[in-house]
């Protein structure tokens, strides 16, 4: 049995991509992981926070991360921002001995302490570089042999780093998706943006990035798309209807969370992986290879 | 400092800030930024301007909240600058020198989110949607446009009705915590 302190994270918790957490819960017991959520966890704070309120957003990470590093254990979380919020604190107070004074003496008010000691890891990381692949091969009972998958990355969970994979290249979720039986389909702008947050304040910008993402995916004959972070999840399924509309386009492309594609990979069922929740229906396509 | 002003001082005393020292202007981040070509100023011209001694100008620039930090510029500056640390430093300051533009509704977005973490430490994703299209914005058009969307997330099961709320020991600390980093600097 593995064990890591588990940070949901807003959207992966109750919001849009509550099904992200749900696959992940049920993948890693299938794979003996025991993922203890950070008892009454904030919002890390994500860039809104960071780019209006430096001081604040550090506290609010950081009381975060102090509770956690009472546990010892590493913690992970499903979201590329929560991934780099949390690690960036880290970094900022190792880095700056004033910014470190001032943190700490906001969370003492809070009766917290935070030493700097907390990894945070993003859990393609863990499933990538903890778990055996024959471990994870060996819970493989659905063949997806066939299946075209586009692996997405996005930008969070690679950049800005040093992290576990290549800022601008990374394999992970290709090796991943080849373990499941899958076929990870070549795709170019797999670590480029889908626009995060701007799809909420600036929809036109983001709908161009989000429509040259499904664009490319479905230039290289994906039939789906696998994503490890709630927002390009919600981006990507959520407003596809919307990029079809504007560039006049037909994409039909189900965006799934790696961890779904996993959790049927494994045998689990759909209800539990939530698999309803894609807006672009995924049966369909997963139904003509598991 | 040669090629020093006031405003860059400032910029330096964030930290982050200070990196834009090192610039030499190659225009790296601006070839790698995606939202580069809907910026009033790429990258590359924000960082020559502030060290121009532009305040006014770089500070009311809608550049910075057109960022979507994907950190493409950071993991290929030349000289480790941390272009998207930058940006966010200018949105910091733009907020606290009340120039932040009015072209783009991304700051009056982020000051909301942020409103969330700072009263329950969490952003409920209805609670948000529904502050920033009704109460937020004065375009009941774009309101209505977001229905299609709001009634697909809700039929689909992606929409909770109940924040989930910290208990409330948690969330008198998350506070304490908070009101305290204000008296030490913050600027809310």
């Amino acid at each position: 049995m593995r064990y890591y302190t588990y940070f949901p994270g807003c959207s992966s918790s109750d919001g849009g991509a509550k099904a992200y957490g749900a696959s992940l819960q049920a993948v890693a017991k299938a794979l003996d992981m025991e993922l203890i959520e950070l008892e009454d966890w904030n919002c890390c704070g994500s860039t809104p926070y960071a780019s209006t309120e430096e001081l604040a957003s550090f506290c609010a990470s950081a009381r975060n991360l102090a509770l956690a590093e009472k546990r010892g254990l590493d913690m992970v979380t499903p979201c590329s921002s929560c991934y780099v919020v949390l690690n960036n604190t880290t970094a900022r107070l190792k880095e700056y001995p004033e910014l470190r004074a001032k943190v700490g003496d906001a969370l003492s008010a809070g009766g917290l302490e935070y030493h700097r000691t907390v990894r945070v890891r993003h859990v393609l990381d863990v499933f990538a570089n903890d778990i055996k692949s024959q471990e994870i091969a060996s819970r493989v009972k659905r063949s997806l042999a066939g299946l075209k998958v586009a692996p997405y990355y996005g930008c969070q969970v690679v950049r800005p780093g040093p992290g576990f994979d290549d800022p601008e290249s990374p394999q992970s979720l290709e090796r991943l998706i080849e373990i499941l039986g899958a076929k990870a389909t070549p795709f170019p702008l797999k670590a480029r943006c889908c626009g995060g947050s701007l799809i909420i304040s600036e929809e036109d910008l983001a709908l161009d990035l989000i429509y040259k993402l499904l664009r490319n995916a479905s230039e290289h004959m994906a039939e789906c798309i696998v994503t490890v972070c709630p927002l390009c999840q919600t981006n990507l399924d959520v407003y596809q209807s919307r990029v079809n509309n504007k560039f006049k386009t037909k994409f039909n492309l189900p965006v799934l969370f790696f961890t779904q594609l996993m959790g049927v990979a494994f045998g689990i069922d759909d209800r539990v992986l939530g698999l309803e929740k894609c807006i672009v229906p995924a049966e369909r396509v997963l139904a003509q290879y598991a | 400092m040669e090629g020093s002003n006031a405003f860059v001082e400032e910029i330096c005393s964030i930290p982050g800030g200070e990196l834009i020292r090192l610039c030499i202007q190659c225009g790296t981040c601006s070839a790698s930024c995606p939202n580069a070509n809907k910026m009033d100023h790429t990258p590359r011209e924000i960082i020559a301007m502030a060290r121009a001694g532009m305040r006014d100008e770089v500070l009311s620039s809608n550049a910075m909240w057109r960022c979507s930090s994907c950190y493409l510029c950071t993991v290929r500056c030349p000289r480790g600058i941390k272009p998207t640390d930058l940006m966010h430093v200018l949105e910091r300051l733009a907020v606290r020198h009340r120039l932040s533009t009015g072209q783009t509704p991304t700051p009056a977005m982020y000051r909301g989110f942020s409103d969330f973490v700072y009263s329950i430490g969490n952003v409920p994703e209805m609670g948000f949607m529904t502050w920033y299209y009704f109460l937020a914005r004065t375009n009941p058009l774009r309101a209505l446009k977001m229905m299609p969307l709001a009634l697909s997330l809700f039929t689909h099961g992606r929409m909770s009705f109940k924040a989930r709320r910290l208990k409330p020991k948690a969330e008198q600390q998350l506070k304490a915590i908070l009101d305290r980093a204000e008296v030490l600097g913050g600027m809310r």
